[in-house]
């Protein structure tokens, strides 16, 4: 789990608030670089080991290296809040969720053979095709293009202060109605995971 | 940084989630897919925030909807998913076949000879 090591090392990186203003953490800007495309390396492997795998509950703790190491570029990108949100929801619970839901559905432990179904080559043939187009795209579009992180950092872009200000003041009725749709969203799963009262199985 | 990196990171990301959306039989690795495509939008976001720096700050606040609609869907398909289990006994998708075009119950096994026979 070389996954958990880095985040450790590189929730540093960006620094608070306080420390942004003036140093901006140990890392160089090509130290930035090297540290994202390093975790970036690991990220797309655990992702790629994660659809491959055989063993089902393997794959659900490598998506908790994928969801990990897209948290640590969260906070090399300067975003902090999201990168903890990620690390509280993503991690935390949903993939806990899905550990639930293999148990549930009686998943076997070991080596299932029969974890791909038979049309993965042309699945092989359209992820590829489709990666090749993209990458292809949008490293032409963005070939000239800088991100400024130094200046992201030291006004504190992704703080949790300067997030709540914006969420609240500028997306606070998107913000509302997506508290209601959680509401829905947890009435709709209690009432299909209810037995019917009654029901004799 | 090179904008390139993180919007080719989440490209990738994003054709590996395809994949096993399209290549996956069990229900719930389908879904652990779908996480990884939504992660791979949500990179994106962040890296596009990070970069244009608009007051209204667009793209990071749309990822913290992204992720709470994420924790919705997963719930919601879970309960799915556990219902058609308990129904069915299976949460493999390539045996829900209701709404197959004969409307019969066919294993895949037999497909092949229904193929021939319909040819």
């Amino acid at each position: 789990m070389t996954g958990t090591g880095l985040t450790a090392l590189a929730a540093q990186a960006p620094g608070t608030t306080a420390l942004a203003a003036k140093a901006h953490g140990f890392l160089s800007p090509a130290g930035v670089e090297i540290a994202f495309l390093l975790v970036g390396l690991v990220t797309l492997g655990a992702a790629l080991v994660t659809v491959t795998t055989k063993q089902l509950v393997h794959a659900a703790l490598w998506l908790v290296v994928t969801l990990g190491g897209l948290a640590v570029e969260y906070l090399l990108l300067t975003a902090e809040f999201i990168a903890w949100v990620q690390v509280l929801i993503y991690v935390g619970s949903v993939v806990v969720l899905l550990l639930f839901g293999l148990m549930l559905t009686k998943a076997p432990i070991g080596r299932s053979p029969d974890a791909d179904s038979g049309n993965r080559w042309p699945a092989l043939g359209v992820a590829v095709a489709a990666a090749a187009a993209l990458v292809w795209v949008v490293t032409d579009a963005f070939r000239a293009t800088w991100i400024d992180l130094e200046g992201a950092a030291a006004a504190g872009e992704g703080s949790t202060k300067v997030t709540g200000e914006f969420l609240f003041r500028h997306w606070v009725l998107p913000f509302e109605a997506l508290s209601v749709l959680l509401l829905a969203a947890l009435v709709g799963a209690i009432v299909l995971s209810r037995r019917k009262t009654g029901e004799q199985r | 940084m090179h904008l390139v990196y993180p919007a080719v990171l989440a490209a990738l990301l994003f054709c590996t989630g395809l994949y096993g959306v399209l290549a996956r039989r069990n229900a719930i690795l389908v879904l652990m897919s779908v996480e990884l495509m939504l992660n791979a939008v949500n990179l994106n976001l962040v890296a596009f925030d990070v970069w244009l720096r608009d007051e209204l700050h667009a793209g990071q606040a749309l990822t913290l909807f992204t992720i709470a609609i994420a924790a919705a869907e997963i719930g919601i398909g879970l309960a799915i998913v556990l219902l058609v289990y308990r129904n069915r006994g299976t949460a493999d998708v390539d045996r829900l076949r209701d709404l197959a075009e004969d409307g019969q119950h066919t294993e895949p096994a037999d497909r092949e000879h229904q193929a021939e026979a319909a040819a």
